[in-house]
């Protein structure tokens, strides 16, 4: 896979958007251990300083966590990968809907779209 | 342990017939980085390098490396690709290898083949025979196949086309390793700014930024091309 990046946004920030994705949608799952930040900073062919950036960001959040010696691995804790999702996906709502009433439709409209849509 | 800067430059100042060419340049670069050294044609880049790799003697100031002088001890762990070739286009790829294996303790043959082969390139040929922009891979291959520990790119993108950049980009990222460091000159700014750890602005032979990228972008709220372009408008 390509990654494209804005070149406008900091590259860690972007980063950080892709790992919440793989993590919500579980391509790396609950207590997976994760590639190493030169393995990763390979697959997304960013600078492994940048990588290690935003994993410690990640780390930070308590998404992921390091053993000493053992590497990264995903958090445990599947409540935390939930809570991320439900925010992830009210962010997703927001911006539709806000794009939504700068056409003037409302929200009861606005569903009224999403349902008609196949996916 | 002393932690000890990678190079460190103090009060630099380098003049050719009474014409300055670089302005008390001061900077530390520390391992593990990867830095772009940005600025329009002629602001000093590559004389900045030349002094760098004892190629030029400065007016003024010290240089260090490791806390040495320039000097042999430098050369063994500066790996430097310059601007224009030096090799003997006469020679085969593979008697540059060889040539290359004696020169230089720690240049590692067999990735040089390695890197050879996935780009295609035959290590039989003549460099005669070969295209500009296929040259180019070849000596980027001899410069990065060397365990160094500061390698210093002089335009490595310049007569490239867009996916060799990305290929060349892929193995300056893939071969630089916790300890080494690698400064990047170019004017191809977009290009290449997404692996950079930070970025040395130069211009008319004075060093007007130096910053973090990432950190830079965010105050800035645009990308490192675009604050170039803006700060140098012609």
């Amino acid at each position: 896979m390509e990654f494209t990046f804005d070149n406008n946004i900091p590259i860690y920030i972007q980063l950080l958007e892709y790992m919440k994705i793989y993590l919500i949608s579980g391509v790396y799952k609950c207590g997976e251990k994760l590639p190493s930040v030169r393995e990763f900073a390979t697959i997304f062919k960013v600078n492994p300083n940048t990588m290690q950036k935003a994993l410690a960001e990640l780390e930070s959040m308590n998404l992921i966590y390091t053993e000493r010696t053992n590497g990264k691995y995903v958090t445990k804790d599947e409540k935390i990968i939930e809570k991320l999702k439900d925010e992830y996906a009210i962010t997703l709502a927001k911006s539709y809907f806000q794009g939504m009433k700068k056409i003037g439709l409302g929200k009861a409209d606005s569903i009224k779209y999403l349902e008609e849509i196949d996916d | 342990m002393i932690s000890m800067k990678l190079l460190e430059i103090n009060n630099l100042n380098k003049s050719f017939d009474n014409k300055q060419i670089l302005k008390d340049i001061n900077l530390n670069i520390s391992s593990g980085k990867i830095i772009g050294l940005l600025g329009k044609n002629g602001a000093g880049k590559t004389t900045l390098i030349k002094l760098i790799n004892d190629l030029l003697t400065p007016t003024s100031g010290e240089i260090l490396v490791k806390g040495n002088k320039i000097g042999i001890e430098s050369k063994k762990i500066i790996s430097y690709l310059p601007e224009r070739t030096y090799l003997n286009k006469e020679m085969k790829v593979s008697e540059i290898i060889e040539y290359f294996k004696d020169f230089y303790e720690d240049f590692d043959d067999k990735k040089a083949k390695e890197l050879l082969n996935k780009l295609d390139l035959n290590i039989n040929e003549h460099l005669t025979k070969m295209s500009k922009g296929m040259q180019e891979k070849v000596q980027l291959v001899l410069v990065m196949s060397r365990k160094a520990e500061l390698y210093i790119l002089d335009e490595p993108l310049g007569g490239v086309d867009p996916a060799t950049r990305d290929y060349i980009l892929d193995t300056i990222l893939s071969n630089f390793n916790d300890n080494a460091s690698v400064i990047i000159s170019t004017h191809l700014i977009s290009d290449i700014e997404r692996i950079l750890d930070e970025v040395i602005f130069i211009d008319k032979g004075e060093i007007v930024l130096q910053s973090d990228a990432d950190k830079l972008r965010n105050k800035e709220k645009s990308s490192i091309d675009e604050i170039f372009r803006r700060m140098f408008k012609c």
